[in-house]
This record gives structure tokens, C-alpha cells and sequence, in this order.
């Protein structure tokens, strides 16, 4: 924590800010630093944090500080955290929150989440080097105030000298071997990229093999490519939005929104333009796999949809039971098939009409219920169930 | 002659009250005359709602449908309200029931009355309603409240003037 010093929270001219992260708490190695919540803020050149409330308190290290950095998995109570391993303060650094500090490392502990998007533009950032290519106006105080020369000594303090230097000989190898790791990481990081975006292809490639089969129709029966297509929709999305990757609160759930308005709309479509938001919930999670999302926020995503612009909507019919439909679901439509099932066969229950548009029985019973409401059908409830005829009244 | 059912009758929707405001109101429309034309058919004044359910006008047994005590409760009320139907008890279970209005009834009468000259005369309620002259009329034995309310209609409109005999109640028309 000594490596911190005091700044008034400006960038400087050639400093751009990269990312920021609201609840964010700073350990001074393994101890919680004397400091609140905040938000930390990467730029281009630094690594800043700022007090929630008093903006005043605004502490920063330059990147060109950090030796090494790391994940720490969040567990039973507490929050993932990124451990930052720093140089040793340069001797003309300027003042900060702590004088000197037992640790030559911190931890950023995130307590509302986004540590995986941070961790990547932080990786970037250390990767990119920008703050050498342009330094900023002022320039921020170097490491390079090491000193040089070697002095003569003898005796005990010549002794002490000699330690010195080979634990500070010791120390620049290790730093090093960090940095070799470092690397080492961010290809192991390329590598599993490299193989989403191949998942991401398969997909994609299967996906077109299935339209083939299903255009040659070949000696494969309807029923058999429908069931290899699902097992290719249930493979799964690539890269899941969740909480670590986006932080909580809006902006989670706008993203979310947007993923699910890529992958609803062919299964919508297939089922005729609507889905039971149950059904909904089923189907993305068993898309994402490990990432599971809460009936909460699949139901703030999917109210996002209209303000985001999404061909999807959330339509909550009169007795409560929620949808997803695709805006160009018209409500005419919905009536007019239902109308004409009714009087094609005289008469229907809602299982019954169900079973012949293939919607689930609830489903069928709203349009039923719809078309109803409209004065295009009336009922007959009596102890055999509930029918649906055209209405001649 | 046997009773005409209308086509609802075998509607089974028909013996289901419809949600729909809109439907209903046709539905409610269509009871409302199937009750007062059966009624006119079997010549009945007074209904029980617990008789009514199990007579074949709100039980179609060849469908299998009935309409509920609660639904006749509203299809008379309906009536009630366009003037076609009295309850007897507070309870609502028993009712008077005037396929024709007794101003409607009045006027036949008077009709009648004025066809064959006999304007300024004098009768007992019982010659008008069960009396041989009556006999092809339509009036021909109506209930005696019936009839009464039907004259006390008339008088109102200055048309007939009932007055207290020995043995009974009788009328004057002007």
C-alpha cells in the first residue's frame, strides 16, 4: 500500500480511461486496507481509486509498477479478488495514504462483481504499454531511482552491503520469473479465446449442416432433424453474460437482454412467435450451462427489450402468466388462427388447441381467452371442462 | 302445438354465462325472450328459480346442459328490469312473471272492448277474463292480479274505473 500516493483524480493529457468498477475494496496485502469502498478506475497509464463519497480521497500507482498480477477466485463469503505485485517504491515518490507497508503487494477485492472484465483490460493494458509509447504531459515519477555505482565498504557494513545487494539480485529474478509467467498466462489466455471463437464456428457450421439435411429431406424424418437441431441449439452460448463479466445492476441487464434477443429469436420463431417465460428461463439456462441465471434477472433482461430496441417483447397476458413474444407477433394473427381452429372443428378446449398449433396448453388457453375477450369466441363451462365455440350470439 | 325452441337452445355456450359484456348482452337478450315466449306457450304467471332449473326451458336435456341458479337469478333480474317480471319474496326465489306488461294486457283489452260498443258498460273481472264472450281472446283467462293490475293500468290513463260489487270486484270503461 506504500507504493499509493495521493492524486486529484484528473488525467493527464495523453491519458485515456480505459474501465471502471464501482464497489471495490483495497487490501494492503492480506489486510483490509484503513480505506471504504470505492470505485477503481484503470487508464491508460494508471491504476486509481477513488472514495465513494468523498471524491476528494483519491489515491493511484503507475502501471509501469506493477511486476505482476493474478486472480483469486471468490469463495464462501468473500468477493474475487485481483492481487497486484508491485516494484518497490522509487525514493522520490510523492506522498500517499501509508508511509511504509509490511506487504509488496495489494488486493483489489470486488464486492459487486466485474473482476473478469477488469482483469482482461488490465491485461491488455499491461500487454499494450501505452504509457511508454505516449507519455503523459507530467510525467509520472519513474521507478528507474535505483541506486547505481557500487560503493566500496568493508567490514561489517561492507558485509551488509553484499546481502543487500544479492537480496536485491534475488528480487529482480523473481520479478522476472513473474513476468515470464505472466506471459505464459496471457497464452494460455489467446489459446482458450482462440478455442471459443472455434466452438463459436462449430456451432455455426453444424447449424448449416442441419438446414442441409433438412432442405435434401433426404431418408432423415422431420422428427429426427428437428431433434438433432435441438441437441445443436442446447449446446450452448459461447461466452454467457453474468455478473462477473459485467458487474450488476443496468448495465448486466442490458447485456443480457441483448444476448437473449440473439438466441430467442429462432427458437421463437419456430414456435410460432411466442414462448411461456418459463419456458424461456429453461431454455437459456440449459444454453448456458455453468453460468445459470436467476427468474429475476432473466425477467429485468427480458423488460429491457422495448428500450433496447429488441424485435422481442415481454407481454404479461390479464391473469398474470408472462411471455416473450417477437414484436411482428401480431395480436390480429393470434385471434384470427384461433378463431379459425374454433371454427374449423366446431368446437375446442384449450388442450385441444394446444395440441394442434403444438403450443404449450397455457399458451393456447390465452389465445383462447384473447380471442374470447375480443368477442370472436364464447364459452361453454360446464362439468366435461371448459370449450371454446365461435360466437353466433 | 308444440313450443318452437330457438336455435341457442342447442347452443351448449348458451347455457354458460359469457365473461364477454358485449356477448353476454345478446346471450341475456336471447334468454329474456326464450323465457317469455315459453311462458306465454305454457300460459305460466308465477315461477320457483328452484322449478324453473329442473322445467325443460333453462334444462336441455338432450345436450346435457343447464343453466346455473345463479345465471337464472341474472336473466330474471333481467327481466325485472325491463318490467316483464316481479319478485314475490326478498329472498328472490319465487316471481311473478308478465310476458305481457299490464299496460300491454290494458290495451288488448280496451281494444276489445271498444270493437264490440260496449264502452260505458259495466263487467265483473270474472266475465272479462273467464266469461264466453271473451273466449278467442287473448285475455281469456288471465289470472285475476293479472287482470287487475292490467285495468288498474287502464285507469290510470283515465280509460276505466274499477269498482266494488257485492260479490266482487267489477269495471267501467269510458
Amino acid at each position: 500500500m506504500d507504493r499509493f500516493m495521493w492524486t486529484n483524480g484528473l488525467l493527464e493529457m495523453n491519458e485515456t480511461l480505459v474501465i471502471q468498477q464501482r464497489g471495490v475494496r483495497l487490501y494492503d496485502g492480506d489486510e483490509k486496507a484503513k480505506l471504504e469502498v470505492g470505485v477503481v478506475l484503470l487508464s491508460t497509464h494508471r491504476l486509481l481509486w477513488r472514495d465513494l463519497k468523498n471524491h476528494e480521497c483519491c489515491i493511484c500507482i503507475p502501471l509501469s509498477q506493477i511486476i505482476f498480477f493474478e486472480e483469486q477466485a471468490a469463495g464462501i463469503g468473500k468477493s474475487a479478488k485481483i492481487v497486484i505485485h508491485l516494484h518497490p517504491a522509487p525514493a522520490n515518490k510523492e506522498p500517499g495514504p501509508y508511509q511504509n507497508s509490511k506487504f509488496s503487494y495489494i488486493k483489489l477485492s470486488f464486492k459487486e462483481h466485474g473482476q473478469i472484465e477488469f482483469y482482461r483490460r488490465l491485461t491488455e493494458e499491461m500487454i499494450q504499454k501505452r504509457w511508454e509509447s505516449t507519455p503523459a504531459s507530467q510525467p509520472i515519477t519513474a521507478t528507474a531511482g535505483l541506486k547505481t555505482g557500487r560503493t566500496r565498504a568493508v567490514g561489517i557494513v561492507g558485509i551488509e552491503r553484499k546481502l543487500e545487494e544479492k537480496r536485491k539480485e534475488t528480487d529482480k529474478n523473481i520479478s522476472e520469473a513473474f513476468e515470464d509467467l505472466s506471459k505464459l498466462m496471457e497464452k494460455v489466455r489467446l489459446s482458450v479465446i482462440t478455442f471459443h471463437t472455434a466452438a463459436k464456428e462449430m456451432v455455426e457450421l453444424s447449424r448449416s449442416i442441419a438446414s442441409k439435411i433438412k432442405d435434401k429431406q433426404g431418408d432423415i424424418t422431420e422428427d429426427e432433424t428437428i431433434r438433432f437441431k435441438s441437441y445443436l441449439l442446447s449446446m450452448g452460448i459461447a461466452n454467457p453474460v453474468t455478473r462477473e463479466t459485467h458487474g450488476s445492476g443496468t448495465h448486466y441487464h442490458m447485456q443480457l437482454a441483448r444476448q437473449l434477443g440473439d438466441i430467442l429469436q429462432a427458437p421463437l420463431e419456430e414456435r410460432g412467435g411466442m414462448m411461456a417465460l418459463t419456458e424461456v428461463y429453461c431454455l437459456v439456462n440449459r444454453a448456458r450451462g455453468m453460468e445459470l441465471l436467476s427468474p429475476e434477472d432473466l425477467v429485468n433482461a427480458c423488460k429491457m427489450f422495448e428500450s433496447l430496441k429488441l424485435p422481442l417483447r415481454l407481454r404479461v397476458f390479464d391473469s398474470g402468466v408472462m411471455v416473450v413474444q417477437l414484436q411482428s407477433h401480431s395480436e390480429e394473427e393470434m385471434i384470427a388462427s384461433a378463431i379459425d381452429s374454433v371454427s374449423e372443428k366446431g368446437s375446442l378446449t384449450a388442450e385441444e388447441f394446444g395440441k394442434l398449433l403444438g403450443l404449450s396448453v397455457l399458451l393456447a388457453k390465452e389465445r383462447l381467452l384473447l380471442a374470447e375477450k375480443m368477442g370472436h369466441l364464447c364459452r361453454d363451462d360446464s362439468v366435461e371442462g371448459l370449450r371454446f365455440y365461435p360466437n353466433l350470439f | 302445438m308444440s313450443f318452437e325452441w330457438p336455435w341457442q337452445y342447442n347452443f351448449p355456450p348458451f347455457f354458460t354465462l359469457q365473461p364477454n359484456v358485449d356477448t353476454r348482452q345478446k346471450q341475456l337478450a336471447a334468454w329474456c325472450s326464450l323465457a317469455l315466449s315459453y311462458c306465454r306457450h305454457r300460459k305460466l304467471y308465477t315461477l320457483d328459480v328452484l322449478e324453473a332449473q329442473e322445467s325443460p326451458v333453462f334444462n336441455n336435456k338432450k345436450i346435457e346442459r343447464k343453466l346455473s341458479v345463479e345465471a337464472i337469478q341474472v336473466v330474471f333480474e333481467e327481466l325485472r328490469k325491463k318490467g316483464n317480471l316481479e319478485w314475490i319474496d326478498k329472498n328472490k326465489t319465487r316471481c311473478l312473471i308478465m310476458w305481457r306488461r299490464p299496460e300491454e294486457w290494458g290495451s288488448l283489452i280496451y281494444q276489445w272492448v271498444s270493437k264490440n260498443g260496449m264502452i260505458n258498460s259495466v263487467f265483473t273481472l270474472y266475465e272479462l277474463s273467464n266469461g264466453d264472450d271473451t273466449e278467442n281472446e287473448e285475455f281469456h283467462g288471465l289470472e285475476e292480479w293479472m287482470l287487475l293490475r292490467s285495468l288498474q293500468a287502464l285507469q290510470a290513463e283515465g280509460k276505466a274505473e274499477i269498482i266494488t260489487l257485492d260479490d266482487g270486484k267489477g269495471v267501467k270503461f269510458f
